[in-house]
């Protein structure tokens, strides 16, 4: 276990003292939504009704973005050998770096939601939900990206493959995070779209380990 | 099951079945379309326009009948690294993508007439486009490695995640879609079809399925001559690099027999 959090709290180090990784996933973040009132037009009414799809869809992107960077920087400079001789199992391993993903990439982007909610002039019955819905589906693009990071991080130029192999995939937490907003702005009760969601996020979190340490230990190979 | 691993058989075999293939496909589909454009009746509502489901059912069936297939040749490849299911896991990907296509294709021909747009995000529609999705990050993947066997095993590991992953997009498309689908198109129903409709339809389907065997041992066949002939020219090159020291070097075993 102590192996576990020196991995998640050595990720997380590298990460804030970089900075602009972090940093740089929630500026896209922002700027992404920011795109869409330029290119839909400024009708607030219109705004409201897409802003749940809006961040979710950008929130998905910007994940993406920053999930090639998982392994590949180890990968680079060899410590990804070491952490695979280690003690840990590949597939731990790979729970810790998918942790450490979540609390650099996927806590700051559900933490920038609700003010891009505010812009976007979405209704305030979805904020609560809104938040909920992406601590439950973040980690869930986390894990499931994990997979695409470890099956690209020997190829040179993996960024756009990543987003082509996983993008489908995660078609599921897109829906039941975006219909969870739908149906507590309209009325609706949210929450069996949120154990839906809930239940992709657990389903990710006891698969995608095993098909992520297989794809590692063939890129280490 | 290894029996079947070694090329050598399997081109033996493999060459044998294919006329049949080949024969029974341009049988089965002949007939199927002969009675379903000239035989089967036009529909009550639909008129003539229905014949396109002679095409578009089998494609849309194939389509996912050959991504289960190639999630299992993936899955003989990764456990028991059986070296033809490589090849096969391969060779069905573009197989299933051209289905996948023909399927969206023949089903926006269709839906111009009877929806009066050639696309609405119907669940299945959608749910078609993103398995083409999982179709193509498969060849993308499996064409970027340099080392043809490691691609092949990269792609075996994501065809396995896409298949488990193929019935949550299904289920969650259509929850989608019944969540924003507007009612006026989406229920047209599945009326008892009959014989003389059914009849070419099933000789279709089984044919599209010989035609799929067709091509895949074709590919198959193509990919371990591509093989052969890769070994025997690297042999050569080897061979004028080194003109007299490799005159009794280490005896090249025939190609076909590699498994690599």
């Amino acid at each position: 276990m102590s192996h576990f959090f020196a991995i998640v709290r050595r990720d997380v180090r590298l990460a804030l003292s970089r900075g602009s990784d972090t940093g740089t996933v929630v500026v896209f973040f922002v700027l992404t939504i920011t795109l869409f009132p330029l290119g839909v037009g400024p009708e607030l009414n219109i705004l409201a009704r897409i802003a749940a799809g809006t961040i979710w869809v950008a929130a998905l992107l910007a994940a993406m973005l920053s999930m090639d960077s998982l392994f590949r920087a180890d990968h680079e400079d060899g410590s990804l050998d070491l952490l695979a001789l280690g003690p840990l199992p590949a597939e731990i391993l790979v729970l810790a770096k998918c942790l450490a993903h979540w609390l650099t990439t996927g806590v700051p982007l559900v933490a920038a939601a609700p003010v891009l909610a505010v812009l976007l002039n979405m209704d305030a019955e979805g904020f609560a939900v809104l938040v909920i819905s992406m601590l439950l589906g973040t980690p869930a693009l986390s894990l499931i990206g994990s997979v695409g990071a470890a099956l690209t991080v020997t190829l040179k130029r993996g960024g756009v493959l990543l987003s082509l192999l996983v993008l489908p995939l995660v078609t599921p937490v897109l829906i039941f995070g975006v219909s969870a907003i739908d149906a507590a702005i309209g009325g609706l009760g949210p929450r069996p779209h949120l154990f839906l969601l809930g239940g992709l996020f657990l389903a990710a979190l006891a698969l995608c380990p095993w098909a992520s340490a297989a794809a590692l230990r063939l890129s280490l190979e | 099951m290894h029996r079947y691993a070694n090329p050598a058989r399997f081109m033996r075999y493999s060459g044998a079945i294919l006329p049949f293939a080949a024969g029974l496909t341009a049988l089965l589909i002949g007939t199927g379309l002969y009675l379903g454009l000239f035989v089967a009746p036009a529909d009550y509502q639909q008129g003539e326009s229905y014949r396109i489901i002679f095409v578009h059912v089998p494609s849309a069936w194939l389509a996912l009948f050959v991504y289960t297939n190639m999630a299992i040749a993936s899955a003989v490849a990764l456990i028991w690294k059986h070296p033809l299911a490589d090849v096969a896991g391969r060779a069905c990907a573009p197989i299933g993508a051209a289905f996948t296509v023909l399927a969206l294709v023949t089903g926006s021909l269709w839906g111009k007439p009877m929806w009066g747009t050639w696309w609405v995000w119907d669940a299945r529609l959608t749910s078609v486009l993103i398995l083409f999705f999982l179709y193509l990050g498969y060849i993308a993947l499996a064409d970027a490695f340099d080392d043809p066997a490691r691609g092949a095993k990269a792609a075996a590991i994501l065809a396995l995640v896409g298949f488990v992953n193929v019935p949550i997009i299904k289920y969650s498309v259509d929850w989608w879609n019944t969540l924003h689908q507007p009612a006026t198109i989406s229920q047209l129903g599945a009326p008892s079809i009959h014989p003389s409709m059914m009849i070419p339809l099933l000789l279709m389907a089984v044919g599209f399925t010989t035609y799929f065997v067709t091509v895949l041992i074709l590919r198959m066949r193509a990919e371990i001559i591509g093989r052969k002939i890769r070994t025997m020219q690297l042999l050569q090159v080897q061979k004028k690099s080194t003109p007299s020291a490799n005159v009794d070097g280490p005896p090249a075993a025939p190609a076909a027999e590699s498994p690599s």
